[in-house]
């Protein structure tokens, strides 16, 4: 059952970069890019336990972040044209204190 | 006993693929973004779900456990989050959902 | 100063399940970064209410997973015969409703079910206003004063 998991989940894979492809909007790009770290991140679980070593469940867990982190980083550039700054960030930090 | 706890685990397992890919279907189903994301928030969940719990069961009252507990928390407190960061970008780049009754938003006092 | 000694027990405990080793030398590794992370954490003003909230209802928060859960699975299951059925029976609707909840915790709370509810996805969230992007009428209908409202308000406990 393991390995019908793993299959699915790349099938899943597989049709979310086709979405990327498609996708008309950088929105439907980002998406297809979070359900492709998701799938990864549970791809990641499952080969452990496939392979018999569950500590890549560590490499799961931040796999989970990043993907998260990704997905506000792109979405902030995208709103904002950059990272922010080191000096805005500091006057930002001046001004609420 | 432990017959029974694999049998689950593999049904779970199984579940738990076929929405992965019901997800998929939707993301190239779907007419329009928002549209789109509901049906990825399908993997999201109950895709996760049944296939952490799946090998939770394989796993026993082990540390491994734990980890698999943790990235389900993990996945269920930031994964929201992270469609509703993406929904509320396309808001604000004025993207026009596609909806059922041409334009008028229904507003409930 | 309650909620920092417990941010920081909940730091060491984090780290004891991830490593799953327990020579000395890594415990007091872990014990030493996870006091540095409170201090920075202090610093960043990031361990207040919202951060690490100890102060909700905790019955009404245990009562409210397995709740959620259920109507998680209601919905992903309606949404699944939706995207698989041959016509593609949806109503994709724009709905606008004011929340009952006051404290930020609260709409958060809210907010997050909503979007974890396969179906409702919130677009913008206010203190006085909530825009919901629902896959059918149906779904954007139960939405203004539904039972999950209710819950969440019970949650905040105040």
């Amino acid at each position: 059952m393991l390995a019908f998991a793993t299959l699915a989940l790349l099938v899943t894979v597989a049709l979310a970069l086709v979405r990327a492809a498609l996708g008309p909007t950088v929105f439907d790009r980002l998406q297809a890019a979070n359900t492709v770290g998701t799938c990864a991140m549970l791809l990641l679980a499952v080969l452990g336990f496939l392979a018999g070593r569950p500590e890549f469940l560590d490499l799961a867990l931040v796999y989970g972040l990043l993907n998260a982190i990704g997905v506000f980083a792109v979405l902030k550039f995208l709103r904002q044209g950059d990272l922010g700054e080191a000096s805005k960030d500091a006057a930002n930090l001046r001004e609420r204190a | 006993m432990s017959t029974l706890v694999e049998l689950i685990s593999a049904i779970s397992l199984l579940l738990g693929a076929l929405f992965c890919c019901v997800g998929g279907i939707g993301l190239i189903r779907m007419p329009d973004f928002y549209t789109r994301m509901h049906a990825a928030s399908i993997t999201e969940t109950l895709g996760v779900g049944l296939i952490l719990f799946g090998l939770l069961l394989l796993a026993g009252w082990t540390l491994v456990a734990v980890k698999l507990l943790m990235v389900g928390a993990l996945v269920f407190f930031v994964s929201p989050t992270a469609s509703h960061a993406l929904a509320r970008a396309a808001m604000t780049c004025r993207l026009k959902p596609v909806l059922a009754d041409a334009g008028e938003t229904t507003s409930k006092p | 100063m309650a909620r920092q000694f417990s941010f920081l027990l909940s730091l060491i405990a984090f780290w004891l399940l991830l490593s799953g080793m327990f020579t000395p030398f890594l415990i007091a590794a872990g014990i030493g970064s996870a006091i540095v992370i409170v201090l920075l954490s202090r610093r960043m003003d990031l361990a207040d209410h919202e951060g690490h909230p100890v102060h909700l209802a905790w019955v009404a928060v245990l009562s409210y997973w397995p709740w959620l859960f259920k109507e998680i699975i209601k919905s992903a299951w309606d949404v699944t015969r939706r995207v698989l059925h041959p016509a593609l029976p949806i109503s994709p609707v724009l709905v606008e409703f004011r929340p009952t909840q006051t404290t930020d915790v609260g709409l958060v709370i809210h907010a997050n079910s909503i979007t974890l509810t396969p179906g409702t996805i919130s677009v913008e969230v206010g203190p006085d206003r909530f825009l919901v992007h629902a896959l059918t009428r149906e779904a954007g209908a139960g939405l203004a004063g539904s039972e999950m409202d209710r819950r969440c308000t019970a949650l905040e406990g105040n």
